[in-house]
């Protein structure tokens, strides 16, 4: 049975439509990346399936109780508002001290219980937002464009830590990303979006759709930056060399690919 | 020795303390500065209809307060631009209200007692209501509190971990309502949100929590209240506007120690 399914799923504000038929499922323990351009409906249909934005056409069903570890693009807090770590981790639900010193520790964050909020640097904050998810024990994570804002090496490290810590936890991911490598890499599958489903598939599928080249185009820095995605290597092995995806043992992969793209 | 009636007074201004501390918290927190303002003008309108209508005024300011915090908080829902929504009915409901004083015939209305509160002419009857409701706001804010919290930092958020934002905005709605019911008598409508905010904002350079926060605005506010109702004895002073000054007063002393500790 699939975690979160929308059927048929439209979206209209005011006379605009901006979702149109729209059918996604996704199964335990996927990884599922929405791409699309700007103004594609990436962020209405995450919010159609949390159930803020209500559908106006269609349906989105969820799993019954079903955990949702939520991380949304940014966060604004108010400077008058004093939120310590330790106190947002709480919120809504109260958690335990070692309940919140394990995540903390878990996205690299150890020992930062007592720091204010608005005191955290853009990584360490879309952290503290990802030990927040963590601590709902969730069964499918959620994350609408969770690195913007960061430099490149902190957004490789934010895409690897989500991945470890979907290796740990067992959950689906869900995320939105206008940003393609860096994603495609990690996803089981991918969905390009505009105002409707265009096309999906493996990343190697999607990255060759003539819809996907229509809207990306092949030259862009999306297209170039583009390395494969092999099913049956291993994973953890990847992670285990402790560098950065840039590192130009990588940067090879994803010339080659380009070169047999443009080729 | 205290007189009886000074007595009540100060009553009167730690039982608004109480409630405007925590919720001038989230006024602050949410930046809704203007909408208590709105809500607050309104209550000249609901004083006219009730003294047309021979209610109490304290269900006439209730109501149209609470007509005016949905009016808002529904317009702005559909999309409505905040600013201009909130500046539109304020006035025009101060405007309105007056206008309707002006034909209220048969009862002497002293205008000045609603616009900036008559806290030494509090009856042991408007004690009465000024502490359950009160006690109303303050136990709603409670109950709600972390839900509250959750809504206020994002919607999304909130939506996401089983939080209804939609119902959590009208919590603070209608304890936005009760808080105008009850304070028109002590620093008169036009001064409501000043009670609201400016205790609120003192709290927040001494504050590292929320709730420390939402503590140290109801310290804040009652602190101003007695201090005010000194001055006002002292100095022959009005005793609303003086409730205001001596927070602002605080204010000033909180924002001097945030920086001096910044410094030190």
């Amino acid at each position: 049975m699939s975690l979160i399914a929308a059927e048929n799923l439209s979206v209209r504000f005011g006379g605009a439509t901006v979702l149109e038929q729209v059918n996604l499922s996704i199964a335990p323990g996927e990884i599922v990346t929405l791409v699309g351009p700007n103004g594609s409906g990436k962020s209405t249909l995450l919010r159609a399936l949390l159930g803020i934005v209500a559908p106006s056409a269609g349906q989105v069903t969820r799993k019954p109780g079903l955990r949702i570890g939520y991380v949304p693009q940014k966060l604004y807090i108010d400077q008058g508002l004093p939120m310590p770590v330790r106190r947002f981790l709480s919120l809504p639900h109260r958690r335990k001290p070692a309940e919140m010193a394990a995540a903390l520790a878990r996205v690299g964050m150890a020992g930062s219980e007592a720091r204010g909020m608005s005191d955290l640097s853009g990584g360490q904050f879309q952290r503290v937002l990802l030990a927040r998810a963590l601590l709902m024990t969730p069964e499918i994570l959620i994350l609408d464009e969770a690195t913007q804002g960061l430099d490149q090496p902190g957004e490789a490290s934010f895409y690897r830590l989500i991945e470890e810590v979907r290796h740990d936890l067992g959950c689906a991911v869900l995320m939105v990303s206008h940003d393609l490598h860096v994603v495609m890499a990690a996803s089981d599958r991918v969905i390009c979006l505009n105002g409707h489903v265009c096309c999906e598939g493996t990343p190697h599928v999607v990255s060759n759709a003539p819809e996907y080249r229509a809207l990306f185009g092949l030259g862009t820095q999306g297209a170039l930056a583009l390395y494969q995605h092999r099913h049956d290597h291993d994973h953890s092995h990847d992670l285990g060399h402790g560098h950065d995806p840039a590192h130009p043992h990588h940067l090879h992969d994803e010339l080659h690919g380009a070169h047999n793209h443009a080729g | 020795m205290l007189d009886d009636f000074l007595v009540r007074a100060a009553l009167a201004g730690v039982g608004l303390a109480l409630a405007a501390g925590p919720l001038g918290c989230f006024v602050v927190w949410r930046r809704m500065a203007y909408f208590g303002d709105a809500t607050a003008h309104a209550a000249i309108l609901g004083v006219a209809l009730a003294l047309a209508f021979s209610v109490s005024i304290f269900t006439g300011t209730l109501g149209v307060a609470l007509l005016m915090a949905l009016t808002v908080s529904t317009l702005v829902g559909r999309g409505w631009a905040i600013d201009t929504t909130l500046g539109v009915l304020a006035h025009s409901a101060l405007a309105f209200g007056l206008i309707a004083i002006s034909f209220v015939h048969g009862v002497r209305v002293d205008l000045e007692a609603y616009l900036f509160g008559d806290i030494l002419a509090v009856t042991r009857s408007d004690l009465v209501f000024i502490w359950v409701g009160a006690a109303l706001v303050l136990g709603l804010l409670c109950w709600r509190w972390s839900a509250l919290l959750t809504a206020t930092l994002s919607e999304d958020l909130a939506q996401a971990s089983g939080v209804n934002p939609a119902r959590e905005r009208l919590v603070l709605t209608l304890a936005l309502a009760l808080v105008v019911a009850v304070a028109i008598k002590v620093v008169g409508a036009l001064l409501i949100a000043a009670m609201l905010i400016i205790p609120a904002a003192a709290a927040r350079g001494i504050s590292r929590t929320p709730e420390a926060m939402a503590a140290a605005a109801i310290g804040v506010g009652a602190l101003a209240a007695l201090g005010g109702l000194y001055a006002s004895l002292r100095f022959d002073t009005p005793a609303g506007p003086s409730i205001v000054a001596a927070a602002s007063a605080c204010f000033a002393v909180s924002v001097l120690l945030a920086t001096l500790r910044r410094r030190g």
